[in-house]
């Protein structure tokens, strides 16, 4: 048992400053890739995956200026570069509250009634992508000491 | 001091079914994955695989499954609330949580040696109505509403052989437990109806520049500031206009944390303790579950010198709903 713990940081205003000028496609290929990593874990319940056809969401992360976006479309999440419409649903915090997430340090709900954590949308698709993420049995990782806590 | 109470944990799912375990929950209470359960939301709860693996898993440890099945059958659709009363036992539950007095009455007759306790739902707040299901039914445990003093709960304990159930720690609401109906005032589906209230489908999070709206079925109920909590979205919780003054007219956003009076709990007699949350994640469940058995294992090494440690205090405090905590009814001056 570690008792390394992600503090709450908010990074400086300018890193959002910068971070807005630079190009976004490398998150949404980083996101997409892990979410896809998850799928060929066969990690994600097929159930619930069904209902996020052709849905987009956006991830934003405000405190470093990172926006992507991704739908899930024929078995695979697919990064969109090119907005047509609204996201379907959105998820926006800082970057400490992701990684907190990530970690399984914090609840949700807790984020979200301390308002560092944004959910905008469609309410149930947010509360099925919630409670799927929620769901996955992680299998035996390398003893990281986020993941051990 | 009486033998400690069973710390009963909610699993919304199988990672926090194991969290509740590896956290020192005696018992954890869970759900089918349909509106057989109060806390019907989408991708929640479990099909028969995950509760099979559920249960070994709890076994193994020698710790106790408990199933909900607290909505009320819909009229035509009996048969699938009793389904769900079969696969429970089939299944191998330790126990099924139970408020419709009809489907008490099945499980009775059906499976007559499965364990079944009274839902909070099933809202029986006195030793007569307990008795009576414990006399008709069989009831081996009631959960109790949060509406009792700790008084009233100690007359029940007295009054009854019926293993007695209190919340210890989670989101509070206006607790006509099983009798309210304001999730459909406002979009036609309640707890008692569809096994969610405020069901997600009607729940608009509106952001504007300086606030945020939350809408339930277009209904405005509350608006908070950028830097003010947010609750969750039912009209209990809601701010409205009341006469010319816009407050929380029926219940703050607030938590039940029973940390400072657990020894009177346990001295009464309460047989088990029940944390609220299937809705939350296992990172909740973990870290409720861990303080509260730290403070019930510091209550069985030394019940005299039990104090309340600021560390469990915070823990609970950051979880909880609203920016508060109380003992809710349970120390209320007045009846």
């Amino acid at each position: 048992m570690s008792d390394f713990t992600i503090p709450k940081f908010r990074l400086p205003g300018f890193v959002a400053t910068l971070g807005q000028k630079l190009p976004q496609w490398p998150h949404g290929l980083a996101l997409v890739a892990g979410l896809n990593a998850a799928l060929k874990m066969k990690l994600l319940p097929e159930s619930e995956l069904a209902a996020l056809e052709d849905k987009i969401f956006r991830v934003q992360v405000l405190d470093t200026g990172g926006t992507a976006h991704f739908t899930y479309r024929g078995g695979l999440f697919r990064p969109v570069f090119r907005l047509e419409r609204e996201p379907d649903l959105a998820f926006a915090a800082n970057l400490s509250a992701f990684l907190q997430l990530l970690a399984r340090q914090e609840d949700p709900d807790t984020l979200f009634f301390k308002r560092e954590l944004e959910i905008t949308g469609d309410t149930e698709l947010g509360l099925m992508v919630k409670n799927m993420l929620d769901a996955i049995e992680w299998p035996s990782m390398p003893k990281l000491p986020l993941l051990t806590r | 001091m009486s033998s400690l109470p069973d710390l009963v944990c909610p699993a919304g799912s199988l990672p926090a079914l194991k969290a509740a375990i590896d956290h020192g929950a005696d018992a954890v209470y869970l759900g089918y994955k349909n509106d057989t359960n109060a806390r019907n939301f989408a991708g929640l709860n479990f099909d028969a695989k995950t509760m099979a693996e559920g249960i070994r898993y709890a076994h193994a440890k020698g710790r106790e499954v408990l199933m909900a099945i607290n909505t009320f059958a819909q009229a035509g659709r009996v048969a699938d609330w009793q389904k769900a009363v079969d696969g429970a036992v089939d299944q191998g539950v330790d126990a099924i949580i139970l408020a419709d007095v009809g489907l008490l009455d099945y499980a009775r007759r059906r499976h007559p040696q499965q364990r079944l306790h009274l839902s909070v739902q099933g809202s029986a707040t006195s030793y007569e109505a307990i008795n009576f299901c414990q006399r008709e039914f069989g009831i081996r445990r009631a959960v109790l509403p949060r509406v009792l003093t700790l008084a009233q709960v100690e007359h029940v304990i007295k009054n009854t052989t019926v293993e007695i159930e209190v919340f210890g720690f989670g989101s509070l609401c206006v607790m006509n437990e099983g009798r309210c109906w304001l999730s459909s005032y406002a979009c036609g589906e309640s707890p008692n109806t569809v096994g969610a209230c405020s069901p997600a489908k009607y729940v608009k999070w509106d952001k504007q520049p300086q606030h945020m709206d939350t809408r339930l079925n277009g209904i405005l109920i509350d608006r908070f500031g950028n830097d003010e909590p947010a609750g969750y979205p039912t009209l209990c919780k809601g701010r409205f206009e009341v006469q010319g003054e816009t407050y929380y007219a029926l219940e703050e956003p607030t938590s039940l944390n029973v940390l400072a009076i657990l020894p009177e709990i346990i001295k009464i007699g309460v047989r088990a303790i029940k944390v609220e949350g299937r809705q939350r994640s296992p990172t909740y469940v973990a870290q409720v579950t861990r303080t509260l058995r730290a403070a019930l294992d510091a209550l069985n090494e030394g019940g005299e010198r039990y104090h309340v440690k600021p560390a469990w205090q915070a823990e609970l405090a950051k979880v909880s709903e609203g920016s508060q905590a109380t003992l809710g009814a349970y120390n209320r001056p007045w009846r």
